[in-house]
C-alpha cells in the first residue's frame, strides 16, 4: 500500500530532514509515526503525499511511485491517499456540511448528490446534528471531524494524518482515535504522526514507527531492524 | 458547467476587481483601436493616391505610327501594366483647354501647338510601388523616340515609405498594448488566485484535476478581455464618431478588424491566465 525504500530529503541550506528511510505499510494496516518536533514526520508524510519529491529514494503509495507520477497526475493519488492535518485546513465562512461537499463537487460529484453525500460522511464522523454550523462555531475536536468526513468524500484507501490531535484535548484525542480505529477496522490503512507518546502507549497494539533526526530508529513490527 | 458558474461568481464576488480590470484592458485596447482607426485612413487615404500613379511617356513629335505601336505592344506585355493611352498632341492641346479654362485666350491663339504626344500608361493594382514604376519608365526610356519619362519618382517612393511605416508602427504599438493589456489581466488573474488560495489547497489536497482548478480562471481572464475589448471598441467608435463631427471626416474600420480586436482581447485574456496560472499552480 504505502512503501519507502531508501528515501531521503535534503532541503537546501538545512541538511537532511530525512535520511536513508525505509519502511512498507500493508493494506489495512494502522501505524504510529513518532519522533520528537523536527524529526521528520511531516517530511514523510508529504513525500507519500507528494506534496514534494525526495531527494533520493523512492516513495510507493497505492501504486503512484514518486519516480513516475508527474505533477499533472498527482490528482489520482490524492483521491485514493487522503490528508489530515493538526490545524484541520477547513474553509472559513463556510458550514460543516459546505466544507464536505466542497470535496465532493471538486472532485467530480453531481451536484444533486451532493448533500445527501456530504450529510452521510457527517454522520458517518458523528456530526449529523452540526451540518448546518458554520466552522468557528464547531469545537477543536468537531472541526477535525469535519475534516475527516471531507478526507473521507474519496472513498480512500488510506488516510495520512499528521498529529491530527494535537490541538485537541484528551476527550477529543481519545474520540478521534477511535473514529480512526472505527475506519481502519473497516479496512482503512491509517498512517499517523504523533509525538504524544502518551497516547501511543494507550493503544499497544498499533504498529510504532519512530524517527530520529530524520533517521527510522526503530519499528515495532520489527524491532531488530535498526537505522541507527 | 462549473468552470461558468465559478468564473460568474468569481466575478460577482469581487466585480470592482473585474471591472478595473476589464476598464483597464479597454484602455490599453483603445489605444490599439486609434492607432487601427488612423491606420485604416491613412491606408485608404494612400490607395486612392496611388490609384492616379501612373507613368507618363512623351514621345517625340516626329515619330511614326508604327514605332508608336511597337512601344505599346512592348509596354502591354509587361506584368506590371493594365493598360495604356495614347493621347495625341491635339488631345494634349484639348484636354488643356479643358484642364485650364482660364487660359482659353492664350490657347486659341496660339500658332503651333507646343504639347507633345503622349502615352499614358496605367498601373496594375499591386505594381504601383517604386520599384514596378521605375521597371516600366526604364522599358520606355530604351525607345529613341521617346523625349520624357514623367511619374513623380519621390512622390512614389514617399508613398511607399508612409505606408511602411504606417503597417509598421501598427503592428509595434498593438503588439506593446496587447501585452500591457495581458499583463493587467494576468494581475488580475493572479489576484484572483490568491484571493482563492485556500480553495485551491483544499482542492489539490482532496485531488481536483488541474483542468477543474483553472478553467474557471481561464474563462474568467478570456471573459475579462472580451469586455475590455468590446469597452474598447465602444470608446474608440465614439472618438471617431466625434473627431468626424467636429474635426474631419474619418472612416470606420472594417467590422473584420474590430471583431478581430475583440477576440483577440479574449485570447489574450485566455493566454494571461493560463501563464498567471501555470506559476500559480508550480508554487503551491
Ligand atoms: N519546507 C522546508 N524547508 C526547509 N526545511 C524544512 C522544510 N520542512 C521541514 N524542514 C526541516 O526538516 C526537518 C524535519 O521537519 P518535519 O518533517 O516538519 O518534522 P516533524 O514533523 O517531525 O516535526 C526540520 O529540521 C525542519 O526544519
Ligand atoms: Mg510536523
Amino acid at each position: 500500500m504505502i512503501q519507502l525504500s531508501q528515501v531521503s530529503k535534503e532541503y537546501p541550506g538545512r541538511g537532511k530532514a530525512l535520511d536513508g528511510v525505509s519502511f512498507r505499510l500493508e493494506k489495512g494496516e494502522f501505524a504510529f509515526l513518532t519522533g520528537h518536533s523536527g524529526s521528520g514526520k511531516s517530511t514523510t508524510l508529504g513525500l507519500i503525499h507528494q506534496a514534494d519529491t525526495p531527494t533520493s529514494g523512492e516513495v510507493v503509495a497505492c501504486g503512484f511511485s514518486s519516480k513516475h507520477t508527474s505533477h499533472r497526475e498527482v490528482w489520482k493519488l490524492r483521491r485514493r491517499v487522503s490528508y489530515i492535518f493538526q490545524d484541520f485546513r477547513l474553509l472559513p465562512g463556510r458550514t460543516a456540511l459546505e466544507n464536505v461537499t466542497f470535496a465532493l463537487e471538486v472532485t467530480g460529484t453531481p451536484r444533486r448528490e451532493l448533500s445527501s453525500r456530504g450529510n452521510r460522511l457527517l454522520a458517518q464522523v458523528g456530526l449529523a446534528v452540526k451540518s448546518g454550523l458554520q466552522v468557528h462555531e464547531l469545537s477543536g475536536g468537531e472541526q477535525q471531524r469535519v475534516s475527516i468526513a471531507r478526507a473521507l468524500a474519496n472513498d480512500p484507501l488510506a488516510l495520512l494524518a499528521d498529529e491530527p490531535t494535537g490541538n485537541l484535548d484528551e476527550r477529543a484525542s481519545r474520540g478521534i482515535m477511535e473514529l480512526f480505529r472505527d475506519l481502519n477496522a473497516r479496512g482503512m490503512t491509517v498512517l499517523m504522526a504523533t509525538h504524544d507518546l502518551e497516547l501511543v502507549r494507550a493503544y499497544p497494539g498499533i504498529r510504532v514507527l519512530e524517527l530520529t533526526e530524520g533517521r527510522l530508529v526503530y519499528d515495532s513490527r520489527a524491532p531488530a531492524v535498526e537505522g541507527a | 458547467m462549473h468552470a461558468i458558474r465559478e468564473a460568474l461568481a468569481a466575478i460577482r464576488r469581487a466585480p470592482l476587481l473585474t471591472a478595473l480590470s476589464a476598464a483597464m484592458v479597454a484602455l490599453a485596447l483603445f489605444v490599439v483601436g486609434l492607432f487601427a482607426v488612423a491606420t485604416y485612413n491613412l491606408h485608404e487615404a494612400l490607395s486612392r493616391v496611388e490609384e492616379r500613379v501612373e507613368v507618363v511617356v512623351y514621345v517625340r513629335d516626329d515619330v511614326m505610327e508604327a514605332e508608336l505601336q511597337l512601344l505599346e505592344e512592348d509596354l502591354l506585355e509587361m506584368e506590371e501594366v493594365l493598360g495604356v493611352r495614347y493621347l495625341s498632341k491635339d488631345d494634349a492641346l484639348a484636354q488643356a483647354r479643358e484642364d485650364l479654362p482660364e487660359f482659353e485666350e492664350l490657347f486659341m491663339n496660339l500658332e503651333v501647338n507646343p504639347l507633345p504626344a503622349s502615352v499614358e500608361v496605367e498601373l496594375r493594382p499591386g505594381f504601383r510601388g517604386p520599384a514596378s514604376v521605375a521597371r516600366v519608365a526604364d522599358r520606355a526610356t530604351i525607345y529613341p523616340f521617346v523625349d520624357d519619362v514623367r511619374f513623380g519618382r519621390e512622390w512614389v517612393d514617399r508613398l511607399h515609405l508612409l505606408r511602411r511605416m504606417g503597417g509598421i508602427a501598427t503592428a509595434v504599438l498593438g503588439t506593446a498594448f496587447g501585452v500591457v493589456a495581458a499583463l493587467i489581466i494576468a494581475t488580475a488573474i493572479r489576484i484572483a488566485l490568491f484571493a482563492r488560495r485556500e480553495e485551491i489547497y483544499v482542492m489539490r489536497l482532496v485531488g481536483a484535476t488541474h483542468g477543474f482548478i483553472r478553467r474557471p480562471f481561464l474563462l474568467e481572464g478570456a471573459l475579462t478581455g472580451l469586455l475590455g475589448g468590446i469597452l474598447a471598441a465602444v470608446l474608440t467608435y465614439v472618438s471617431h464618431l466625434a473627431v468626424s463631427r467636429l474635426i474631419f471626416p474619418l472612416e470606420w474600420i472594417p467590422l473584420e478588424w474590430m471583431v478581430a480586436g475583440i477576440a483577440a482581447g479574449g485570447l489574450f485574456g485566455l493566454v494571461a491566465s493560463a501563464f498567471a496560472i501555470r506559476r500559480y499552480l508550480r508554487e503551491v
